[in-house]
């Protein structure tokens, strides 16, 4: 039997889409306004033309950004911190978030407290740089080196930064969900400690495995501050590519109010073209990756009932 | 004679006048053994679970931990490693920023952490419970997925890229920015003077009146959409007997929404809400400070923060101490702020965070 649709239900239908196919739009907006910014002529930015699509179309911002030697470089830089740093992250994390996941682990309640505190309380910005100069000092030094920029730092990035309590919680909770007659079977057959890792929970927890991973590559690939806090002009070769197009923007147009008088670039037009070219090409990992991992945000994504 | 009042673990014989241990408290002297013994045990066939922690441990010792045996800076004189002989000046850096010459600067960041937080939550907190009813209504899947992955996407854009982008739609036509889409928008929407004065000074974003809308409104760009998950997944968690229900007692959509759905979800929307009010005094520095990386521009005294303050202080030998123990004030409060949140919904709810 087929119900009929009341007045009010439709309308608050028609009202749903609407605002949510605005709203989706106006999300998406800025993107493809940045698309078409990159392949606008120049004269159509400087004049500031360009709506949504391209006006004119031009390729020379994309080949400038192709032609820029320490934007590539850059660039790497990012893949390589992002990659490793992500294998980094997760390794300690899901070994720490297993072993925490055990009821039987002696003194949990102070690991775990160990673990939450850092999201309660954190020195602040000048303790934590002082802290990465004192590390790097330390890192230097192990490999032979008199101060942290004889070092590429790029490997202090890698160690140091991106660590989420909140993504080893979740897969804390994610490994406690395991049933432990499974665990239990798998230790008669005779699995170790490390198999019963990787062979039961992790394929069990692939979704928050998944979503965890893309927490933690997202914040490597956008990392900035503390980056370009530690890097500073020093090592310009490690930066990552953000702090290179934040730079660029520094040093070639006035949105930051901070022109120097000489900018690299002096056509107006093809520098801020040149700016979303490389808002464009820092997207591009990001939206490659996304679609595969969004399904598992829902499922991976249960903070709710936790006990302590 | 006096006789000790011990019977529950010591026996005291009347003849030979001495006490001796009562078989109880042997049995459990012994399990008390055993369970040490058998502490030991599981600590050694364990060994490999303690193993799995050490490197977790040792990176949150090093980068989290070892930051806080800075904060002793708050109690000394300047900041650098390099003089170890820095005198104790007790809690006189604390007078500095709360009374003293640096507590202008210092209430204004505290000042604006609050409102930022503040109107941050005021706008950004209902907008991801409308989008997950409205996202119910959407009853085709496939069109449902395509607005997600629209409205998630802002949230996995870097920080520099959301600046950047910002600081474009709302430039004004200088000799080296041309003007912003968003900029020609308002001017021709609006006939309000002030917006023209502002947009021919510095820009919308570098004036003081339109930054912390703009700060808002981005801000809920990035994150309305991607904080509709949870509330979402409390919404179709809903169960559709209910809404049969409803409908057979001939409520409307309204009625529906009034006394079948929000109820349901509102121990979600108030577990949320006291999450946000913990974490008020974390606003993100990172944006704030591409926004306003410098004193010298116009939305300074709206745009700093504590965090970008202190930041500010970095630099300089005397000032870092008060960075640091203001920043230490304001996290201080944080703390209190999470923890009790989080206690009030463990009671409201038997849900926490932590």
């Amino acid at each position: 039997m087929k119900r009929k649709i009341e007045v009010s239900e439709l309308i608050f239908k028609i009202i749903s889409y609407f605002l949510l196919i605005v709203f989706s739009a106006l999300c998406l907006y800025p993107l493809i306004y940045a698309l078409g910014s990159t392949f606008s002529d120049w004269t159509a930015i400087k004049d500031g033309k360009v709506i949504l699509w391209p006006v004119g179309f031009q390729v020379e911002s994309f080949k400038a950004v192709f032609m820029d030697n320490q934007f590539w470089v850059n660039y790497s830089n990012t893949l390589f911190v992002t990659f490793v740093g992500t294998i980094w992250c997760l390794v300690y994390s899901v070994l720490g978030a297993y072993a925490l996941s055990k009821k039987r682990l002696l003194g949990r309640h102070g690991f775990n407290f160990f673990l939450v505190f850092t999201m309660w309380f954190s020195a602040g910005v000048i303790p934590q740089y002082l802290n990465y100069q004192q590390t790097g000092n330390i890192l230097a030094s192990i490999v032979g080196g008199s101060n942290m920029y004889a070092i590429d730092l790029k490997w202090l990035i890698v160690l140091a930064m991106g660590m989420n309590a909140t993504n080893i919680i979740l897969l804390r909770n994610s490994f406690e969900g395991v049933p432990s007659e499974i665990e239990e079977a798998a230790r008669i057959d005779g699995a170790t400690e490390l198999q019963i890792l990787t062979k039961v929970y992790i394929p069990m927890s692939k979704a928050t495995i998944a979503t965890v991973a893309l927490f933690f590559g997202i914040s490597r690939w956008n990392g900035y501050f503390w980056a370009y806090k530690v890097l500073g002009s020093q090592q310009s070769y490690s930066w990552p590519v953000q702090v290179y197009m934040r730079d660029f923007i520094d040093k070639n147009t006035n949105l930051t109010l901070k022109l120097g008088d000489d900018p690299d670039i002096s056509n107006i037009g093809q520098a801020t073209s040149m700016v979303y070219a490389m808002v464009v090409l820092a997207m591009v990992p990001i939206l490659v990756i996304y679609p595969f991992i969004q399904k598992y945000f829902a499922k991976g994504v249960n903070m709710g009932g936790v006990k302590e | 004679m006096f006789k000790l009042k011990c019977d529950d673990f010591l026996i005291y014989d009347e003849a030979t006048g001495t006490y001796s241990m009562s078989p109880e408290q042997q049995v459990r002297d012994e399990t008390e053994r055993n369970r040490w013994k058998s502490t030991g045990l599981t600590l050694l066939k364990d060994w490999r679970l303690y193993l799995m922690l050490v490197p977790m441990i040792l990176v949150y010792l090093l980068w989290k931990y070892m930051p806080m045996t800075e904060l002793l800076a708050a109690f000394r004189f300047g900041n650098f490693q390099e003089t170890s002989d820095r005198p104790w000046v007790g809690f006189n850096n604390f007078k500095v920023i709360f009374v003293g010459a640096e507590s202008t600067k210092f209430w204004m960041a505290f000042r604006n952490t609050f409102v930022i937080a503040f109107y941050g939550l005021l706008f950004g907190f209902p907008l991801p419970i409308i989008l997950a009813l409205f996202f119910n209504e959407v009853r085709s899947n496939i069109a449902r997925s395509i607005m997600q992955v629209c409205v998630y996407l802002p949230k996995f854009i870097s920080t520099v890229i959301v600046t950047s982008l910002t600081l474009a739609l709302f430039a004004s036509s200088s000799a080296r920015s041309p003007e912003g889409v968003l900029t020609k928008l308002l001017g021709a929407i609006s006939s309000s003077g002030h917006l023209e004065d502002a947009i021919k000074a510095d820009g919308l974003v570098y004036s003081l009146e339109y930054f912390r809308s703009i700060y808002i409104i981005t801000d809920i760009w990035e994150h309305a959409g991607y904080d509709s998950i949870v509330f979402f997944a409390a919404v179709i968690a809903v169960s559709p007997t209910s809404y049969e229900a409803a409908q057979i007692d001939g409520a409307g959509k309204m009625a529906q929404m009034r006394y079948v759905v929000i109820p349901s979800i509102l121990s979600t929307v108030v577990i949320m809400l006291i999450m946000k009010i913990g974490g008020l005094l974390s606003v993100g520095y990172e944006k704030l400070y591409l926004l306003c990386p410098s004193a010298a521009l116009k939305n300074y005294e709206v745009a700093e923060v504590v965090s970008t303050w202190s930041n500010g202080l970095s630099g300089s030998f005397t000032g870092s101490a008060y960075g640091i123990a203001g920043e230490m004030t304001n996290n201080l409060i944080g703390m209190i702020l999470v923890i009790g949140s989080n206690t009030i919904a463990r009671k409201a709810s038997d849900v926490s965070l932590y």
